[in-house]
């Protein structure tokens, strides 16, 4: 199946062409963080953690998405998501790679990388991190390969498939449980000390990853000139709403814990991502206003029966949805884990360019994976003629 | 073609009894190392079942009374100057409420709030740094100290998201440059790893005090903790004492006379 990733349209190649430069001006970016160190980035001794590890727990999230169509297809036999999941765990493999990237560029010693499994740790979550990461790694590219070769054939998919899927579903939400757990232990950081933190990732997960997808679902349909399935839009995006407003509510759980107790630990991350500090704004603030403005006008356009139902407004109610979640997780948590030191003073962090340039190039190998693996999908799926 | 072959046999047979040599020698050093041990512990080297420090905030009044201390860690440890946020510090000072965020008060004894006070690692009894490295670079010795391994250190900065004290420093810039006076008896550390105060270990191994209490005789105390006969516990029982963020049940192992 491998072939079909060199047979394409120009538009096809030059989409490709420009991930590539994309990941080229990441890749010569990351040499000269090799050379001089993370002092390249905006990181700091009070803010050790910054733009990267946000990214690679927001990819965690859009990886166990997947979950949510495989899910109700194999669990509930429900036939209408069968003929996009492959969709679901080509974009999982893709995240993945993205998470795994994201966590070396993060590393002071990536030449030691290796020390996480000759030296396994097992009282420290990242050890679990890397294992559970790797595996989904796997679990999705065998089963997104094995399924997608047997609708060629137009076989069933072998048994012991359907057993790697049931593990898959488990799986996922191990990954995302695990993902939180890295922060969620720690004394001290009162932002991340809270035992909703893994419902709140897999609530952010479950209708940011979705909606995601279906966005881009929505971008190749036109390109590829395909049928989503109307019945399979409406249930997935019943699902995102659900998500949303389950994320929506935790995070309101975590306001009310943090000012009706008035303990100042508790309420000094919230205020200064929502209200910054005596000093002033800072940008984080300005982000975070966006995404609760987001948040809210997105869940305005999706639970609504007849607004969410129209095509013209959906896929601007997904964007927002998927904003506001990026935003959420992508900048605020770790921003917000962090600013208020250990010495309960105010520890400012931005990203800086070559950070930027790094993700960006890291986001483009993900784009890369996608479009291949895609692009490989929709040909074995329009020879079959199961698109 | 016939002739690489013979070639091949030939390298082949001769590396199979290369190894078969290299077993039988490794065989034999494994023999001797049951015999003696390699690593001998030093004579002299101060011993204790957990080692515990005891300022006396009360002693330091001016810049010199800190920096004395704070000189004689840089130069017995190779730690760099350098400037900005992402400096290298061991054992440095601050303000009474950045030491004791959960103990301020708004009507604080003046004296006590306008102090400096030290802030070190405090090798913790139960060190989330310890707990969440992945590669076991951050562990802790027998006698109570929480060391570091540089060799083994990814830089994940794992542990400083952990430590609740802030007490590590990542180097995310090569330290070297920035040393003044390399002290060739210790390691420099190299970009990309993470550091902190190692309670004097080494120096503990040859009888010696940590380089601070050396350098702050009477202000600073170095001590078994389990041992109710020594200092420490002497002035612990004497004195009123803070330890910082005590309700995170890390048990820190630097307490501050009041
Ligand atoms: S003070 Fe921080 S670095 Fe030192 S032992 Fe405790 S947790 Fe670890
Ligand atoms: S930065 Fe080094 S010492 Fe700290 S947790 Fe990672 S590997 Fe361990």
């Amino acid at each position: 199946m491998l072939e079909k990733v060199l047979k394409g349209s120009p538009k096809y190649y030059m989409w490709l062409a420009f991930l590539g430069g994309i990941i080229g001006i990441g890749a010569i970016t990351y040499l000269f963080q090799l050379k001089y160190g993370l002092s390249l980035t905006g990181m700091s001794r009070d803010v050790t953690w910054g733009f990267y590890i946000a990214q690679f727990t927001y990819l965690v999230g859009i990886a166990a998405s997947a979950v949510m169509l495989v899910l109700p297809a194999y669990f509930h036999g429900y036939k209408q998501f069968k003929k996009i999941i492959i969709f679901g765990e080509f974009m999982a493999i893709g995240a993945v790679v993205m998470c795994m990237l994201f966590i070396v560029v993060d590393m002071g010693m990536p030449q030691r990388m290796l020390n996480v499994m000759l030296h396994p740790t097992f009282n420290s979550v990242m050890f679990y991190d890397m294992m559970v990461l790797i595996g989904y790694l796997c679990l999705n590219a065998i089963i997104g390969w094995k399924t997608l070769e047997c609708e060629r054939f137009q076989i069933a998919p072998p048994q012991w498939v359907k057993y790697l899927i049931y593990t898959s579903v488990i799986w996922a939400f191990s990954i995302h449980t695990v993902t939180a757990f890295l922060s969620q232990g720690l004394p001290g950081r009162h932002y991340w000390l809270t035992a909703v933190l893994a419902a709140r990732f897999l609530a952010s997960a479950f209708c940011a990853g979705p909606a995601l997808l279906l966005l881009l679902l929505m971008i190749v349909k036109k390109l590829a000139k395909f049928e989503i399935g109307k019945e399979a839009i409406k249930t997935l995006t019943i699902i995102i709403t659900y998500a949303m407003c389950l994320n929506v509510f935790l995070f309101l759980c975590e306001v009310f814990t943090a000012f009706y107790s008035n303990i100042p630990g508790h309420m000094h991350p919230l205020h200064f991502l929502f209200a910054g500090t005596e000093q002033g704004l800072p940008w984080v603030t300005y982000w975070m206003w966006i995404g609760a403005v987001l948040a809210i006008a997105s869940l305005v356009l999706l639970i609504p029966t007849s607004l969410r139902e129209n095509m013209k407004i959906l896929p601007w109610a997904l964007s927002m949805l998927v904003l506001a979640t990026w935003i959420d997780k992508g900048l605020g948590l770790i921003v917000g884990g962090f600013a208020p030191s250990p010495f309960g003073t105010w520890a400012l962090y931005a990203p800086t360019v070559p950070e930027l340039l790094i993700s960006l190039g890291i986001f483009g190998v993900g784009a890369f994976i996608v479009s291949i693996l895609w692009k490989i999908a929709i040909d074995v799926k329009r020879e079959a003629g199961t698109l | 073609m016939k002739r690489s072959r013979r070639q091949f046999l030939k390298v082949a047979s001769l590396s199979v009894a290369g190894l078969g040599a290299q077993l039988a020698a490794g065989g034999m050093t494994q023999a001797a190392a049951a015999v003696k041990p390699s690593y001998k512990k030093n004579a002299l080297a101060l011993k204790a079942k957990r080692w515990a420090m005891v300022i006396d905030t009360r002693e330091f009044a001016s810049k010199e009374d800190f920096d004395a201390c704070i000189n004689a860690c840089d130069t017995a440890h190779n730690i760099p100057q350098m400037p900005g946020n992402t400096e290298i510090k061991w054992i440095w000072k601050d303000a009474y409420d950045h030491t004791f965020t959960e103990t301020t008060n708004k009507y604080q004894s003046k004296e006590v709030e306008d102090r400096e006070y030290f802030m070190l690692c405090n090798h913790c009894e139960n060190p989330p740094c310890v707990r969440v490295c992945p590669t076991q670079a951050t562990y802790k010795l027998e006698n109570g100290i929480v060391a570091m391994d540089y060799h083994r250190c990814i830089g994940c900065r794992f542990c400083m998201a952990g430590c609740p004290f802030g007490a590590r420093s990542f180097n995310f810039t090569d330290p070297r440059p920035y040393i003044k006076d390399i002290n060739p008896k210790f390691p420099t550390r190299m970009i990309g790893v993470v550091e902190k105060c190692n309670f004097c270990v080494e120096r503990l191994d040859e009888g010696k005090l940590p380089a601070c209490v050396e350098a702050a005789p009477g202000k600073i105390h170095f001590g078994d903790l389990s041992d109710p006969e020594s200092d420490v516990r002497k002035l612990l029982d004497e004195n009123y004492t803070l330890r910082r963020k005590p309700a995170l049940g890390t048990e820190p192992g630097v307490f501050y006379i009041i």
